[in-house]
């Protein structure tokens, strides 16, 4: 065959060529096909332990009880004991270290999350005493007359409103 | 000039030739062949979801965009608590106002544009929470669907995204049966659940289960019998959400009811 009908082929060879040179120089050498085969494992490997470095913030409420003994065991026996203290008080990062104190929610809107009164007679939510934000006390925060640590109690440090719960 | 026999075997080559699946012509790979041979690992997550224990508080929520640092403002979250109020006339009404980031402080129902719809107590037949979140699917579909695997399946069963690797085309968003991705609105990239994957590989349990202070929320390790998650799982009845996509979800469900989707 001429000349003129194989120079079209070496150019097409050529780009194909190209394409290969530069796949292999971009794509990461670990990427591939992992464990979970080539429909759901087709990926690059060190990504994985990138999210296994993601950082950890909340560090669960076993830490604070070394420090925070006494609102630990104000919370232990009382009917808030399932609620964790980052709940409340936010993560705890690298406290105290990093942040020095943690966040105190002193807002309406941390309680009523749960005691928001719902008529769902069913449900959990049914089981937590619940209120009407609009009329129960609607101008104080509920912490002015209930102590958050255990609710069954008034708050030692307020009692501005002179009533007890 | 091509003559009959000539044209008869050059039909028949073709024909041959387009035959051969292309899957033949596929590069050997050993990496596949161990994968695929040794499918069996020790661990493998998945969740239980308890719809009786849930109040409705957000507080799993709130953790979760927390933890992993999901805009708190933008309208999207990896894991959100649906309302159902199901009326005595048999009406489903479905809302999660900011996908439950505050809890649910109001009886009325969040229609969007719509507006508030008011219900009356005693119309109320039902009235319940479901926490929802990513699957963790055993057959992903928004897997397959990735042009580029920037998304994939770990050996521990939890689907992730490789950030650096996402080009944004939002495949993956569309293909997932339960819309449990988005966009990052700060990345760009495609966003979902990871099941907190760097606390589970620490000994830690995903951040929305440590937040949950009435045990709505568990993570368990399938593969191991004693684990109390996987007895719940293979002993009570439990239900998966969407079963007839054939994508093996492997978030279960206690108490769910025919209205739940
Ligand atoms: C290593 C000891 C230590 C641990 C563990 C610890 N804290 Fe603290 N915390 C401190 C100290 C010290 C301060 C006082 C800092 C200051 O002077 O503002 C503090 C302050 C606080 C404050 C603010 C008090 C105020 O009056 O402003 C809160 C809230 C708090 N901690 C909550 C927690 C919670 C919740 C945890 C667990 C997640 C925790 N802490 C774990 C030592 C600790
Ligand atoms: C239900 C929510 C809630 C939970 C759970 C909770 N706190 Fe608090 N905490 C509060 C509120 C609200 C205040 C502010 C009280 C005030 O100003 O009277 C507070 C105050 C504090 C303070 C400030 C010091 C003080 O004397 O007022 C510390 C320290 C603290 N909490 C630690 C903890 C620890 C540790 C835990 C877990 C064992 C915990 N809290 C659990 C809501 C909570
Ligand atoms: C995570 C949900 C949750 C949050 C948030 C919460 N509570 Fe509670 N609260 C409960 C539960 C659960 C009970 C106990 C219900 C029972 O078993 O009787 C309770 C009980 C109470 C009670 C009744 C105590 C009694 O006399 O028996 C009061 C008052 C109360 N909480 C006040 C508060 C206040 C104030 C806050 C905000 C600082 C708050 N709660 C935040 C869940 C919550
Ligand atoms: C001015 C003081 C005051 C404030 C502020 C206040 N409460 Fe109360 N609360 C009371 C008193 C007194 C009672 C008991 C008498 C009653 O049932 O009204 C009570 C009862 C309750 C109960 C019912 C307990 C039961 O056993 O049925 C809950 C729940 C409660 N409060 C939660 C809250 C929450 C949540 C807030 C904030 C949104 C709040 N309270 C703010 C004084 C207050």
């Amino acid at each position: 065959m001429k000349n003129h009908v194989w120079r079209p082929l070496f150019i097409v060879l050529a780009i194909v060529g190209g394409i290969l040179i530069t796949r292999t120089l971009l794509v990461p050498s670990d990427f591939g096909i992992w464990e979970r085969g080539y429909m759901y494992g087709w990926h690059r490997k060190s990504n994985e332990d990138v999210w296994k470095k993601y950082p950890i913030k909340y560090k669960t409420a076993k830490v604070c009880a070394e420090c925070h003994k006494d609102k630990f065991n104000d919370l232990k026996d009382s009917p808030h004991a399932s609620i964790s203290c980052e709940n409340c008080h936010g993560p705890n990062y690298n406290h105290p270290k990093d942040p020095l104190g943690l966040d105190i929610d002193r807002r309406r809107d941390l309680c009523i999350r749960c005691h928001a009164y719902l008529p769902y007679r069913d449900s959990a939510r049914a089981k937590i005493p619940g209120i009407d934000p609009q009329k129960h006390y609607p101008t104080e925060e509920c912490i002015m007359c209930h102590y958050p640590h255990n609710p069954k109690k008034p708050n030692p440090k307020h009692h501005t409103a002179g009533v007890k719960p | 000039m091509i003559n009959r026999r000539e044209f008869c075997k050059k039909t028949m080559m073709i024909a041959g030739g387009l035959a051969i699946p292309l899957t033949a012509l596929e590069i050997f790979d050993p990496r596949r062949l161990h994968a695929e041979k040794d499918g069996k690992e020790k661990v493998r997550w998945v969740f239980l979801v308890d719809i009786n224990k849930c109040v409705g508080c957000g507080l799993c929520v709130k953790a979760c965009k927390i933890e992993n640092d999901v805009n708190w403002d933008a309208n999207v979250t990896r894991t959100w608590v649906e309302r159902y109020v199901v009326t005595k006339d048999g009406q489903v009404n479905i809302d999660s106002p900011k996908g439950c980031r505050d809890g649910f402080t109001t009886q009325k129902i969040d229609q969007a544009h719509i507006g508030l719809k008011e219900i009356k107590p005693e119309d109320i037949a039902k009235g319940f929470f479901v926490p929802k979140l990513c699957n963790h699917c055993e057959n992903p579909p928004c897997v397959q669907v990735c042009p580029v695997g920037a998304t994939y399946q770990t050996q521990e069963g939890v689907v992730l995204v490789d950030r650096s690797w996402c080009i944004g085309c939002g495949y993956c968003v569309m293909g997932c049966p339960y819309g449990v991705r988005f966009f990052h609105p700060e990345l760009h990239v495609a966003e979902k659940c990871t099941l907190c994957y760097h606390r589970l590989s620490q000994g830690l349990k995903s951040a929305c289960v440590d937040a949950c202070p009435f045990g709505a929320r568990r993570v368990g390790n399938i593969r191991d019998p004693e684990d109390p998650v996987t007895k719940i799982i293979t002993m009570e009845p439990v239900n998966v959400l969407k079963e007839e996509f054939g994508t093996k979800p492997q978030v279960f469900y206690l108490g769910s009811s025919k209205e739940v989707k």
